[in-house]
């Protein structure tokens, strides 16, 4: 099942020149970047793990970018994002968000049903990936 | 509550990869490079292009007309900027009936003695390069080797690749390079430094314009010691040191743009000052007389406020004779003090 959050999820994936795009708008805007990844994509695992720090002081999309690749390369299969963050509000506010790769498969999730008091049934999501522990999910041929 | 199992699985249309990851290596030429080299028609061969009307539209003349307003003298830089500048036309020119045309390599490299407005002119460039559309965004970022260099292991890479992600799009200037370099420590971590900056030289000419600077002689032993820097830089262009009339004309130059003027018998002062300074050590070109001329604001002021007189616009805006007269350049002049020069000039 194709997973899906942030700014463009109801858009098809985007292409780098389109992620470059992006970049650009969020530096042109000041807001400075960053890219997290994670192996865990339930919609309310909130924090993913970063990648390096926040990038400030950057005018081009191209420093961005390549950060972007050097997470793909290190992490070919797990899930990747990009974030801007916007200052103005006093604090770091999430002003952009959208997903940069996805595993080459994605399990989906299945749903789990639990009895609860008075015959009332409580519903929870579960990520198939999640059975496996934490870095041997989404693995293809070995790879992380 | 629809049970989530049964969502459809939404497909990727076929027609659109996502995240360019079905196309890998094509982040390497750029990612707008390509499409844009597409959507230009190429002219029929025996069409004509009028140069000077493509020059006025990158509005390079602008940049031009400050530098020859703005900048006194260097002769042999504006020369080489105008060569640059021509050569990045006719690329665009030739990019125009469809031949090609190699990126050229504009990687630089500044020397000459200090204030002698290497890093003012490196900031033109930038702008100018970028109006040339050799450069996406046309800032600078000038760093020194503490902001290359780490204090440990593993410290300096990540330090170094920040600087150059902020320079994307720009011009890195880096100052004194040559202090990247310690002949002494082989396992200094400004190699490590080194080696970073000539990859990314090297290989992502399209990203950013890399600018050294430094003194001449200096700047030659490093590039012994170094090769393969010296090999990626296209450009050495010498700052010749400024003659008297020069930093006459500089000087003149400066106090007008901060609203002032000489009085008739300053003017003299001014030059015979310079004249005295120039003889002294570390005197450093036109920052010694931007200097002069901030002292000389300085006593100005306390001389109209000892004054104690309404004071009008004429009297605001002239420098005279004694605001450079007591300073120290004239006081000692054969014992040449230096030790507090910066703030006796
Ligand atoms: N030809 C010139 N005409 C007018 N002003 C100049 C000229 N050259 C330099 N200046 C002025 O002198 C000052 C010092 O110049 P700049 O900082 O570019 O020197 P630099 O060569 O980078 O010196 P350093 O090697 O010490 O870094 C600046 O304020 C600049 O505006
Ligand atoms: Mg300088």
């Amino acid at each position: 099942m194709r997973i899906t959050q942030g700014t463009f999820s109801f858009l098809p994936d985007l292409t780098d020149e389109e992620i470059t795009k992006q970049i650009q708008y969020a530096l042109d805007n000041g807001w400075p970047c960053s890219v997290e990844f994670t192996d865990d994509p339930h919609p309310r695992n909130t924090y993913w793990e970063m990648w390096g720090l926040p990038m400030f002081d950057l005018t081009d999309a191209a420093g961005v970018l390549a950060e972007v690749n050097e997470c793909r390369k290190a992490k070919p299969e797990h899930y990747i994002r990009l974030n801007a963050y916007n200052a103005n509000y006093g604090k770091q506010t999430v002003a952009l968000s959208f997903i940069v790769q996805r595993p080459s498969e994605e399990p989906g999730f299945r749903v789990e049903r639990q009895e609860w008091h008075d015959r009332a049934i409580r519903y929870t999501l579960h990520p198939y990936a999640a059975d496996k522990p934490h870095g041997q999910r989404y693995q293809q041929n070995g790879q992380q | 509550m629809t049970p989530p199992d049964r969502l459809p699985g939404s497909k990727i249309p076929a027609t659109r990869v996502g995240f360019g990851m079905a196309r890998p290596g094509s982040n390497a030429a750029g990612p707008q490079a390509p499409e844009e080299a597409e959507e230009k028609e190429t002219l029929p061969p025996d069409a004509r292009i009028d140069l000077a009307k493509e020059r006025a539209e990158t509005g390079i003349d602008d940049v031009f007309n400050a530098l020859d307003s703005e900048l006194v003298g260097l002769a042999p830089v504006k020369n080489r900027i105008r060569e640059i500048a021509a050569l990045l036309l006719v690329d665009r020119a030739r990019a125009q009936f469809g031949l090609s045309t190699s990126r050229p390599n504009l990687h630089m490299c500044f020397t000459g003695s200090p204030g002698t407005g290497k890093t003012t002119v490196a900031m033109r460039m930038a702008d100018l390069l970028y109006r040339l559309g050799y450069l996406r965004r046309g800032h600078l970022i000038s760093v020194t080797r503490d902001d290359l260099v780490g204090q440990y292991v593993g410290h300096t890479a990540p330090k170094t690749k920040e600087v150059l992600k902020r320079a994307m799009g720009g011009v890195l200037f880096i100052d004194e390079a040559y202090y990247l370099y310690r002949e002494d420590n082989e396992r200094d971590y400004g190699q490590e430094s080194i080696e970073i900056l000539l990859q990314v030289m090297e290989n992502q000419r399209e990203d950013l314009v890399v600018i050294l600077a430094g003194y001449k002689d200096r700047m030659d032993a490093f590039f012994v010691s170094n090769p393969g820097m010296g090999s990626r830089i296209a450009h050495h262009i010498d700052f010749p040191d400024y003659t008297l009339q020069e930093l006459d004309d500089i000087g003149k130059l400066m106090i007008r743009a901060e609203g002032y003027k000489f009085s008739p018998d300053a003017e003299k002062t001014f030059r015979e000052y310079l004249n005295r300074r120039m003889k002294q050590p570390r005197f450093a070109n036109a920052r010694s007389v931007r200097n002069a001329i901030e002292r000389a604001r300085l006593r100005h002021a306390s001389r109209l406020m000892e004054a104690d007189k309404p004071v009008g616009k004429e009297e605001l805006t002239t420098l005279s004779s004694e605001d450079f007269l007591s300073s120290r350049v004239f006081a000692n002049s054969d014992s040449a003090r230096t030790s507090d020069d910066s703030l006796t000039e």
